[in-house]
């Protein structure tokens, strides 16, 4: 592992002290869903290593005591790991936002035009286009956008939750319009427990969708006409996708009292 | 049920599946009926959930890489193509020309090995036993293909993030190209069993109509859209892996009835052969991987990157954190979609047709179901 890892490393870097390697498998095989690793999961080995510099880019593990090498001295070794730790929390962060373009066009441009500051973002990044609107204003724009620009095909809903935030889940629509060849994104951010309208009477299609999100994330579509559990037995207690809802702490009651087995978990 | 509020004398709910062999797994599917008339059709579904997007947040990008072959376990090579375009859009690397042409070979091969699979089984619930035994011959030399090619039949977990593991084995060409020349032949034998056959036209014509306005409403994609004569394919709109490189055609029909979903999936596998024979002939020289580095992490970003699979549109929609694990991986199925359509299609319609029209969705439930 350790001989694998070098050539990826600064080459100034030969790193007998300290064998090396090793420290790719551990910490990021658990790198928590928090997206702030820096805490106790460290960087990662490679590329940080490579922009703190070369000098210590021979770069300890850091739970890790030195591998096979260690004979050498162990106590050098220690140190230097320990000299290193310092220096690990400042490096070079990238910062934690999405590095998008702004989006303006003619459609950006009408719709900006159309729902004013309930829009609050046209943004493009890797070439897909995106905006952010506010809740109660997603359903007037999909509207909008199917009548007066032929958006006519409803891709996908979908919801990512964001625990730390205070609007802790962003709804995601993705749409399509058939005669321009175009894609883009409509995403919404609300609070635990706040409704959002329906897009069935719009796009029949959100029917399943939307109750998917609402069974994996119990997020409610006021309007919508048959807001059931889709994929999950309809008693199952709690919403899987939800970021606080663990493998581990799945509905084991419903799985002992309905398949009379208990969960391998 | 939408409303069962009250029953008349010949008003009926029954019960089909999930242990039903023509719904294709365990898709449950309860019907209201009027004597033979269909009133509607409600599905139940999630008999096969896994929680696939949940175990993606908690895998490493390489490590959810296996799972996504076992969604649509029949065109596994698809599900992975569309996960490792997904991926790589967040990176911001595209995979080497000879990379991608073996992709665009393997993932042609794919849509007609899942396309037979559908031929024979369709055919099977209508009644027709002997296409079976035929496609299964063709399906074969396919997954043999696989098999020298990547070790694993069915499931292959054959592309890697940023390329491809294998490099092409000695006379995988060969291989190819005499499954080309071989198959062409046995799509007209198929053609003869079914095409014109009374019976079979009896059973399709005018079943489970799904016109185009209905099909955008729903979100169909794929060969049923294009049977309602919507000239729409994203290997054609939104090119990807070198696809704008190859001249072919995308089938449509004007009827959107279940046998013009047969029809066009007969010519998809005619110009899946048609692509397949250009690629083949001119695979570029060079790496098989991007640079991609051991560790992936993309950074932070959220990415829509689909692509025509043998179903419809199967999309990815991936948020990254920065980390090593995806934060959120989002499926979107075209078996899932599409399924939605059934309680519209099937209104109306005589009870023995919903074999024929579930039939003609062509779903996998380890898709829908996830």
């Amino acid at each position: 592992m350790a001989d694998e890892k070098q050539p990826d490393r600064a080459e100034g870097a030969p790193a007998p002290s300290s064998g090396g390697g090793g420290a790719s498998g551990g910490p990021e095989g658990k790198a928590p869903e928090g997206g702030a690793p820096s805490k106790e999961a460290k960087p990662q080995p490679p590329e940080s290593a490579d922009e703190t510099g070369a000098g210590k880019a021979g770069g300890t593990p850091p739970g890790k005591p030195p591998a096979k090498p260690a004979g050498a001295k162990p106590a050098a070794a220690k140190a230097a790991g320990a000299a290193k730790a310092p220096p690990r929390k400042p490096p070079p962060k990238k910062p934690a936002v999405m590095e998008t373009e702004p989006w303006d066009d003619e459609l950006s441009r009408a719709l900006k035009e159309r729902f004013g500051d309930r829009i609050s973002e046209f943004s493009i990044y890797r070439d897909q286009k995106f905006l952010v609107a506010a809740p109660d204003a997603v359903v007037p724009i999909i509207e909008h956008l199917k009548l007066e620009a032929e958006f006519d095909y409803l891709v996908d809903v979908t919801a990512v939750d964001y625990p730390k935030k205070e609007e802790r889940f962003e709804v995601i629509y993705i749409l399509y319009s058939f005669a321009r060849r175009e894609r883009i994104r409509i995403k919404t951010r609300i609070k635990d427990g706040q409704e959002l309208a329906s897009v069935v009477p719009v796009h029949p299609a959100a029917n399943w969708l939307e109750r998917e999100v609402f069974d994996m994330f119990g997020i409610r579509f006021a309007g919508h006409p048959d807001l059931r559990r889709i994929l999950l037995p309809d008693e199952w207690e709690g919403h899987p996708l939800r970021k606080d809802s663990s493998i581990l702490n799945m509905d084991q009651k419903w799985v002992q009292e309905n398949l009379g087995i208990d969960s391998g978990q | 049920m939408p409303e069962t509020t009250f029953l008349d004398a010949n008003e009926l709910v029954l019960n089909m599946g999930p242990q039903h062999p023509s719904t294709h797994g365990v898709l449950r599917v309860v019907l209201k009926l009027d004597g033979e008339k269909i009133l509607g059709a409600e599905c139940v579904i999630g008999y096969l959930h896994r929680g696939v997007e949940k175990i993606g947040e908690n895998r490493t990008y390489q490590m959810f890489a296996p799972y996504v072959d076992r969604m649509d376990y029949v065109a596994a090579v698809s599900n992975a193509l569309g996960y490792c375009l997904a991926v790589e859009k967040l990176l911001g690397v595209e995979a080497p020309p000879r990379a991608q042409t073996v992709r665009v070979i393997l993932t042609e091969l794919n849509r007609i090995a899942s396309h037979l699979l559908w031929l024979g089984t369709h055919a099977l619930d209508i009644g027709a036993i002997t296409p079976l035994f035929y496609v299964m011959r063709e399906r074969e030399d396919i997954l043999n293909i696989y098999e020298r090619y990547c070790g694993a039949r069915l499931t292959t977990h054959a592309f890697r993030i940023g390329g491809l593991q294998y490099e092409v084995y000695e006379g995988m060409e060969r291989d190819v190209k005499q499954f080309c020349k071989k198959f062409l032949p046995r799509v007209d034998e198929y053609e003869e069993l079914l095409t014109e056959n009374r019976i079979w036209k009896d059973r399709l014509v005018n079943v489970g109509i799904l016109n185009a306005e209905d099909c955008k409403a729903y979100g169909v994609t794929g060969p049923m859209l294009r049977a309602a004569g919507v000239k729409w394919d994203i290997r054609k709109a939104h090119p990807y892996s070198g696809y704008e490189k190859y001249d072919f055609e995308i089938p449509t029909r004007e009827n959107g009835d279940t046998y013009d979903r047969y029809i066009v999936r007969i010519q998809e596998m005619r110009q899946s052969v048609r692509i397949i024979e250009q690629a083949v002939e001119d695979i570029p020289e060079g790496p098989i991987m991007a640079k991609v580095g051991k560790v992936i992490k993309p950074p932070v970003g959220e990415a829509y990157v689909s692509i025509e699979a043998p179903k419809g549109e199967l999309g990815y929609f991936i948020v990254s954190d920065g980390s090593t694990q995806p934060y959120r991986v989002r499926v979107r199925p075209p078996s899932f979609v599409n399924l939605q359509a059934l309680d519209k299609m099937s209104r109306g319609s005589l009870v023995a047709d919903i074999v024929a029209i579930i039939g003609t969705i062509d779903i996998v439930l380890g898709e829908v179901d996830r």
